[in-house]
């Protein structure tokens, strides 16, 4: 067993969250976004794994065209998962982003430029973001252009000298349309390349070796060192005919690395007087990268290999509720109104070529890891 | 090469001219039809914190990523 701490993915900075963050009114062209602030704390407890932390958010237009926004973001971690007890040790862990933003409004176009860093012991990464949306056709239609780059550095907690670099660029198209006087729709393509080390340095594969004591033994992952990813999401809400809304969702993605999946889902939303419940179910399906494997036959037995659970197949589903209270309504000092919001998303993962390695079997006739996790958010919300 | 050059600036023009072109559309929902779609169960993503970090627990725990992007909703008629 390696003495080295083995992240979860959830500590690592993920890009395309970053982007929905730092430009996130990006599609509302011709307002600028509410001035408000957000405080929220965050917990995820599920396979071992306790990751949790706040985000501060506040936005505030500076000019009549200007506005400002910055949010700073923990994860703290402690993590027993799967992966850390199989082949690692247990660590702790703290992630600390900050972004910044600024939206520039003129007649019906929106520019919006953001920066944002994420550090921890062992990676940094750099994000620059640019986009630009533009309202047509009467305030029907918003088509928002992204452009985003990310520089990342990966190291090792022990081993200083090592470092090594990412490249990330992000394309995006978003189209947000409203088709009825109940309906709205958007449609969001983005594509994403990465170029560099992929590759988690801790991680290691698992291959068949007779020699071992319990038939198999562990050597590094390796991972290409390109990938290229397209997603087409299309979402749709609908206003009910007694105040309430339905929402329907739908992403199919791709990539390099032959991944496939097929996401959606569903969500009521219904108001009752200053409360607004919310229950949602999501449902994600995938397919293995082509170098994945639970077990290879021999070492070195491919030219790229992973065991990444989360890059093998796999089936999620999630269930929401949430509820939110809204407050000061009528305003109190510069507050203009305020909400209080509780959700708990329960997880679950079934992943279908990755064996719990705990369990007392042949080699290769484990069974199969599932995962359970709860993911709670609470965190208030003012605008002024 | 210098074809591809050609047939990129024809593309380009062509989709400006649809744009142009579209410009003159008649909105079919008027600005005083959208009080549903002003409401705020109407947001598409009305929560950006906590969205942010769903998206970010989702890209970790899945192979898949993007295409989720961002969209505040509403008729922006305010």
């Amino acid at each position: 067993m390696q003495n080295l701490c083995l992240k979860s993915g959830l500590m690592r900075p993920a890009f395309a969250s970053v982007l929905v963050l730092a430009l996130t009114h990006a599609s509302v062209a011709g307002v600028l976004p509410d001035d408000r602030s957000d405080i929220l704390y965050h917990l995820y407890d599920g396979g071992g794994v306790t990751i949790d932390g706040p985000s501060l958010l506040v936005r505030k237009q500076v000019a009549q065209n200007i506005s400002l926004v910055g949010n700073y973001y923990v994860d703290m971690v402690t993590s027993a998962s799967i992966d850390v007890v199989t082949t690692a040790s247990p660590y702790t862990e703290e992630r600390k982003q900050w972004s910044l933003g600024m939206d520039y409004l003129h007649r019906n176009t929106t520019l919006s430029v953001a920066y944002t860093s994420s550090v921890e012991s062992d990676f940094d990464a750099t994000t620059y973001s640019f986009s630009v949306s533009q309202d047509m056709f009467g305030d029907l239609t918003t088509l928002t252009l992204t452009y985003a780059l990310g520089d990342d550095v990966v190291g090792r907690s022990d081993d200083e000298t090592f470092a090594r670099d990412n490249t990330r660029q992000h394309y995006g198209i978003g189209l947000t349309q409203i088709l009825t006087r109940n309906l709205i729709t958007t449609l969001n393509v983005e594509t994403i390349t990465d170029e560099g080390f992929l590759n988690n340095p801790y991680r290691s594969v698992r291959y068949a070796d007779p020699d071992s004591p319990v038939g198999y033994s562990f050597e590094p992952e390796l991972y290409p060192n390109t990938r290229t990813s397209n997603a087409v999401g299309l979402r749709a809400r609908y206003f009910l005919p007694y105040r309430a809304a339905v929402q329907t969702e739908y992403r199919y993605f791709t990539d390099t690395w032959d991944i496939e999946s097929h996401t959606a889902a569903i969500s009521y939303i219904h108001p009752m007087d200053d409360w607004t419940f919310t229950v949602k179910y999501r449902w994600h399906d995938q397919t293995g990268a082509h170098f994945y494997q639970d077990l290879f036959s021999r070492s070195e037995a491919t030219s790229f290999r992973g065991r990444d659970k989360e890059m093998g197949p796999l089936t999620s589903q999630t269930i929401k509720l949430a509820a939110s209270y809204e407050f000061l309504s009528s305003g109190w000092r510069f507050i203009d109104r305020a909400s209080v919001n509780f959700s708990i998303d329960l997880l679950t993962v079934d992943y279908h070529d990755f064996r719990d390695l705990r369990a007392d079997a042949l080699v290769g006739e484990e069974p199969l890891y599932a995962l359970e996790a709860d993911i709670v958010q609470l965190f208030f919300s003012i605008w002024y | 090469m210098k074809a591809r050059s050609i047939s990129r600036i024809l593309a380009s023009l062509a989709m400006l001219g649809f744009l142009s072109a579209c410009g003159s559309v008649e909105p079919w929902v008027k600005p005083y039809d959208r009080d549903r779609l002003a409401d705020s169960i109407m947001f598409l993503d009305g929560d950006p914190v906590s969205s942010a970090y769903l998206h970010h627990v989702y890209e970790a725990r899945e192979g898949a990523r993007g295409g989720e992007g961002s969209a505040g909703g509403g008729c922006g008629c305010n």
